[in-house]
């Protein structure tokens, strides 16, 4: 290619990215350096008023603040709780839909609903389900099946409070690990299984071994992306519980909120955020590191 | 595999038995959730509740759109949705294109930024966010909400389109330059009709994030003229606690466009869901 059509392509390719671009570094690139500033200083919102540089002092603080290892604590019980949960089931219903002649398209529309409806709304939703008096949770489990005694005020309770969140996080979610765990399923060729059933592989072994480790990739992006979801958990905590009573159902991102735009105390909170994407990216990194190795045939 | 008649059918008995039972829990709250919205207020409550509300109204629905301000609501989020699903797809799409086709400098380290946000919480960036929007007289204005929900879907759009650019054929690209046509010609005229697909998927996917984000909206937004629903219908809970049948109300008729898009595009939902994930 001679020098001047390599200059031309070059100014061609730069013109169409800068429209993206524009947008890309104002808000996104510029507010990702601009945080982590924020988050060295006590920011002061008010104009005229100078913040006051402190170092590190936002991220020790943190370490020192029994709320944040609360927050940490709901946050990574959480993930631990509704990962492998949407996980499993998704994997459970998926096999049982791949072995359908007919309807699977309809359960896999009924079983993605959840998914495509907004945060907002499913939380409102299981706010009011999981009620105190007359919610549809406590009628089944002491009118209908006689499990309690008593109606059990799920959302004054943080213990009970975070079951009802994390059992929306689950609902919510199996449909979409569904989809993706189907597609991988008929993806993989029949010879396969059917060469292992004439070894005299049972059912269960076909699945440990032969459908698991082809799926690998599948699963790992599944869990990364799953992860990196629970830890970011915010809407249903806000509306459900906003974090209460006394911070005992807090998670990093309502915790990082309220310090910045309740308290305004954005440095706090810029430092939160920040904690919270390391803590991200080195499980990320991990994940990806040590469970994704290629797939042989 | 050998299995008997008999067998086969047990099971596949017992699949769809399996399936229907969860299939029911699933559905169930949202069920509950239309007949909620269908019930006056004073049978919101009642024990034992009923899936088939006695004296269905639509009066709910009535009231949510008529007194309470919801159709402003809703022409506030479509404006946005699809200013914001515009102008992502089509700057992503310029962007994806010289990934695609084009050598320059900066290529792998910008590409690799575009890909490293994917991996960043949104949230984080709010706080800067939010003072950049101050700085530039964004807040309250819905211009505010579609820059930053266009920069925050750019990253997945681009890698998504770049993906699927790759690999349409070059030949027609090369007859237009020989044609005397230029770059510009062949993105419209060539590479853009050619990547329906692709192009539906991805603005399917911006569509439906911008029509629910809430947290950038509920700290942008202060006034109540420009809200958007899912700001809306949070505050509007906050405002009547007990009053469930008509928040749903409220709900559902925020979820119409995202089920009528569902219903016509189905296949693209899945196929955006999928190509990410299988190619990762």
């Amino acid at each position: 290619m001679n020098r001047a059509l390599r200059q031309q392509q070059i100014r061609v390719a730069y013109l169409f990215m800068l429209p993206g671009l524009i947008f890309f570094l104002t808000f996104q690139i510029y507010p990702l350096i601009k945080a982590f500033q924020i988050s060295l200083y006590r920011w002061e919102i008010m104009p005229g008023q100078a913040s006051q540089f402190l170092g590190l002092a936002n991220y020790l603080r943190a370490f020192q603040d029994p709320i944040f290892w609360l927050a940490m604590r709901n946050t990574a019980l959480y993930t631990l709780v509704t990962v492998p949960g949407q996980m499993v089931l998704a994997m459970v219903v998926a096999l049982a839909l791949n072995r359908l002649v007919w309807g699977r398209v309809f359960f896999r529309t009924v079983y993605y609903l959840p998914v495509i409806t907004s945060w907002v709304v499913v939380s409102l939703l299981f706010k009011f389900l999981f009620n105190s008096q007359a919610g549809l949770i406590n009628f089944v489990l002491k009118d209908l099946l006689h499990l309690t005694p008593n109606y059990i005020p799920w959302l004054q309770n943080p213990g009970t409070a975070l079951i009802a969140i994390m059992t929306l996080g689950i609902w919510k979610g199996i449909g979409w690990s569904m989809v993706i765990f189907l597609a991988a399923l008929q993806g993989i060729p029949v010879e396969l299984h059917e060469a292992a059933a004439i070894d005299g592989a049972s059912r269960w072994q076909r699945f440990w071994y032969v459908t698991l480790p082809i799926m690998r990739p599948t699963l790992v992006f599944v869990l990364v992306m799953l992860t990196i979801g629970g830890f970011n958990v915010f809407i249903p905590v806000y509306l459900i519980t906003g974090g209460e009573p006394m911070h005992r159902t807090e998670t990093i991102l309502t915790y990082m909120y309220n310090e910045a735009f309740n308290f305004l105390d954005f440095g706090y909170g810029a430092a939160l955020s920040y904690l919270l994407a390391a803590i991200i990216f080195v499980l990320s990194f991990l994940q990806i590191r040590f469970l994704r190795r290629p797939v042989e045939f | 595999m050998v299995l008997n008649k008999r067998q086969q059918f047990v099971e596949i008995v017992f699949l769809y038995l399996a399936l229907g039972a969860g299939a029911v829990v699933m559905a169930i709250p949202l069920i509950y959730m239309v007949s909620t919205a269908l019930k006056g207020q004073v049978y919101v409550f009642e024990i034992p509740p009923r899936f088939i509300p006695r004296e269905p109204t639509l009066a709910n629905f009535i009231e949510a759109w008529q007194s309470n301000n919801f159709s402003l609501y809703f022409r506030n989020s479509a404006v946005v949705a699809v200013t914001a699903t515009l102008v992502s797809v089509l700057c992503s799409a310029m962007l994806a294109y010289a990934f695609a086709r084009f050598q320059f400098p900066g290529k792998a380290p910008i590409f690799y930024m575009l890909l490293f946000t994917l991996m960043i919480p949104g949230l984080m960036l709010i706080i800067p966010q939010f003072l950049l929007a101050k700085t530039l007289g964004l807040r309250n204005s819905l211009s505010g909400l579609v820059f930053v929900y266009v920069a925050m879907t750019i990253p997945l759009n681009t890698f998504l389109l770049r993906g699927f650019f790759e690999q349409l054929p070059r030949e027609l690209e090369e007859a237009v330059l020989i044609d005397g046509g230029g770059y510009g010609t062949i993105f419209f005229r060539i590479i853009l009709p050619l990547s329906q697909p692709a192009l539906a998927t991805v603005s399917i996917f911006t569509f439906l994030f911008a029509w629910d984000e809430f947290t950038w909206a509920l700290t942008a937004i202060d006034v109540e003229a420009k809200r958007t629903l899912p700001v809306a219908i949070a505050t509007f809970h906050g405002a009547h606690l007990t009053q469930w049948g008509l928040v749903f109300a409220a709900s559902l008729i925020a979820m119409i466009p995202i089920v009528l898009l569902y219903a016509s595009l189905q296949r693209y939902f899945i196929s955006g869901l999928t190509t990410g994930a299988l190619k990762g």
